[in-house]
């Protein structure tokens, strides 16, 4: 019997997960043709790799917020450690590899790997804190990375790599033949403009599947373990510092994967543009899309984020609309009788599915 | 010399942080809670006395009230709207509503008066007093601010320990449920929590507007955070430690923006919050709390 249950888990696990990638799909091949028409406004093909690169961050804050269970507010940061290693790289690489694709695909590895390495070197002060305190310490990550690349001047001519965090001394190294990569608070400017849709949907697709099979794994039931009760996961013998690093890495190297592409769609990005509030902003698709649902981020992403540019006299209202979405559903969900309420109704309509189930057999 | 006025200014703005620490503080130790949209309540009650000072023409300190009787009635409100209904919910949920929260005031503030800064007028004049020949010279804020913050804390202490309301508050952030059972109306102490804590919050936002006189819808974050970093640095809960933590993290801050960098000091003082958190979690004058299963 309880082999059977599992089974029809397992079966409806698939069920969900075909109908996520099925949106995925459809989203795609709706954007595909309408643009291949040659009738898609400008800002509207403008909108298609940011939409990926935002479903692709909302996805990984999903890991560490839904699955894991912590609130990580500094997911812009590793976006940002992403956005600079794979611009960066992008910069010095530029005719060494003249080949564009091999280029990106490098610069993406790259940025993803090096966002890895901050989100496990983040995850191991972490790992001792819970709840609110864990809150404030990821956001103070995220704005020590960001202060730090804000003063960051790195140029490279005959001699080099020349970094300096002072202006002045900067200009005083660098050779006459040397250019600029890092201006400081300026940050990057003409970077390659290699992404385009169909990378960055192959992308996003690659991050949805991944997140998938991890929730659906070994690790996945483990690190929902330690969520819904940290102390009996321990109990059974999981190793929460284990799979809590695991979870972080996996998030920020998306995110840093996310910020490679955001790099590369831009002509010019700085550090500044990765603060507190783009964190608070993922966090927003996270929270509305459902904690834990990985199909709501990339839906929720992509209305709340594609909604606002296209209505721009909306625009004004979005974020205090956000605000207080944020605060009603968390009321709502909170709220005993309304959960009572959804759970007699769930419990009737379950009811009436076995009594016809059984009428037909 | 250069030293010494460091330091002053250091205090000053320590002081500053001390009074907004003490409203996490002492929201953390009853209601459990990190109140996120506490240092947006600092930029509500500077707005507020910003209008009154411009369209009115009323004296300085009357526009101080009016910002923190305004500022005393929204903390009440947040409480009762928001945070009121997540009593019994998980922290996760209890934060996002307060970010919520935070998004709303700054939003709503952008929407009415403008996403652009605002030239604050300081509310104490701009004289200074030169000491040692000319060498030290402190602003007549500087006085102000640390004349005003300690005379705060010292009624602050006194209501806490010596009233009855202060003592509610006290067994409150011991032991909920036992409060009830003395009788304590956990319900209202928790709103004057609240209020007391956005007063603060609204004094300390004249103070801070009046020594950094640029005013905008995000003006509060920052000082929120930062003072949030100072009532952990002093130990969450402590209402003395918030005190220490907000005179030694504004002490620090201005010691590295003169010595160090400028644009790296808001990096050191995250920098020591992290630290803070690896060495002793508590902070300096925290209780240990072990969790029970």
């Amino acid at each position: 019997m309880s082999l059977l249950k599992s089974n029809k888990k397992i079966v409806s696990n698939t069920k969900n997960n075909i109908v996520t990638y099925a949106i995925l799909l459809g989203f795609f091949a709706f954007a595909f043709i309408w643009a291949q028409t040659g009738e898609m406004p400008r800002k509207i093909q403008n909108l298609l790799v940011p939409l990926c690169v935002y479903s692709i961050l909302a996805v990984s804050l999903n890991l560490v917020v839904g699955v894991l269970g912590d609130l990580s507010l500094g997911h812009a940061g590793f976006m940002c450690i992403g956005a600079y290693t794979g611009a960066v790289f992008t910069n010095i690489f530029e005719t060494v590899i003249p080949n564009d694709f091999i280029r990106f695909g490098l610069a993406l590895v790259i940025g993803g790997i090096f966002a890895a390495i901050f989100g496990f070197i983040i995850c191991i002060p972490v790992l001792r804190l819970k709840g609110d305190y864990l809150a404030i310490v990821t956001l103070a990550f995220g704005e020590i990375i960001k202060n730090i690349l804000n003063i960051v001047y790195l140029g490279v001519d005959s001699e080099g790599l020349k970094m300096s965090i002072d202006g002045t001394s900067y200009n005083d190294m660098l050779l006459d033949d040397g250019q600029t990569i890092i201006k400081g608070a300026m940050g990057i400017t003409g970077t390659s403009r290699d992404a385009n849709f169909i990378i960055a949907f192959v992308l996003l697709f690659v991050t949805v599947m991944a997140s998938l099979n991890l929730i659906n794994s070994r690790t996945g039931r483990a690190v929902m373990a330690i969520r819904d009760n940290s102390i009996a996961a321990q109990t059974i013998g999981i190793n929460i510092s284990k799979y809590k690093l695991i979870v972080f890495t996996i998030a920020s190297f998306f995110a840093g994967i996310a910020g490679v592409l955001f790099s590369h769609n831009m002509n010019s990005f700085s550090a500044s543009g990765f603060d507190y509030n783009t964190s608070i902003l993922i966090l927003v698709y996270v929270v509305l899309g459902g904690i834990g649902s990985i199909r709501g981020s990339v839906v929720a992403a992509i209305i709340l984020y594609a909604l606002p540019e296209l209505l721009r006299e909306v625009g004004e209202y979005r974020m205090l609309f956000y605000a207080i979405l944020l605060i009603v559903m968390m009321i709502v969900n909170n709220n005993e009788k309304i959960n009572d309420m959804k759970k007699s109704f769930m419990l009737k309509f379950k009811k009436n599915k076995t009594v016809s189930e059984g009428g037909k057999n | 010399m250069e030293f010494l006025s460091t330091v002053i200014a250091g205090i000053s703005l320590g002081s500053i942080y001390a009074l907004i620490a003490l409203g996490y503080t002492m929201v953390y130790g009853i209601a459990k809670m990190l109140n996120f949209a506490h240092g947006d309540v600092i930029m509500v009650g500077a707005f507020m006395m910003f209008t009154a000072l411009t369209k009115t023409s009323l004296p300085p300190i009357a526009c101080i009230i009016i910002g923190t009787v305004i500022c005393t009635v929204l903390g009440m409100l947040i409480e009762k709207i928001a945070y009121k209904p997540l009593r019994s919910a998980t922290s996760l949920s209890v934060l996002i509503t307060a970010i919520g929260v935070s998004y709303f005031l700054q939003n709503s503030a952008q929407l009415i008066f403008g996403a652009g800064t605002k030239q604050f007028t300081p509310l104490f004049g701009n004289g200074s007093i030169s000491l040692f020949e000319g060498q030290v010279v402190i602003s007549h804020n500087t006085i102000v601010t640390i004349a005003i913050s300690v005379v705060l804390m010292i009624v602050l202490t006194l209501f806490i320990n010596k009233t009855k309301t202060g003592r509610a508050m006290l067994a409150v952030s011991e032991d909920k449920g036992a409060a009830q059972l003395m009788g304590i109306n956990v319900n209202k102490t928790i709103s004057i929590t609240f209020a007391i804590g956005s007063a603060l919050a609204a004094i300390a936002g004249a103070l801070l507007c009046s020594s950094y006189p640029i005013l905008s819808p995000t003006t509060g974050a920052m000082p929120g955070i930062k003072a949030f970093t100072a009532a952990v640095f002093g130990g969450i809960g402590s209402i003395p430690g918030a005190m220490i933590g907000g005179i030694l993290l504004g002490l620090i801050e201005n010691l590295s923006k003169v010595y160090i960098s400028t644009q790296l000091s808001d990096a050191i003082v995250f920098g020591i919050l992290i630290i803070i958190l690896l060495v002793k979690p508590t902070g300096i004058l925290g209780k240990k709390i072990s969790e029970k299963v």
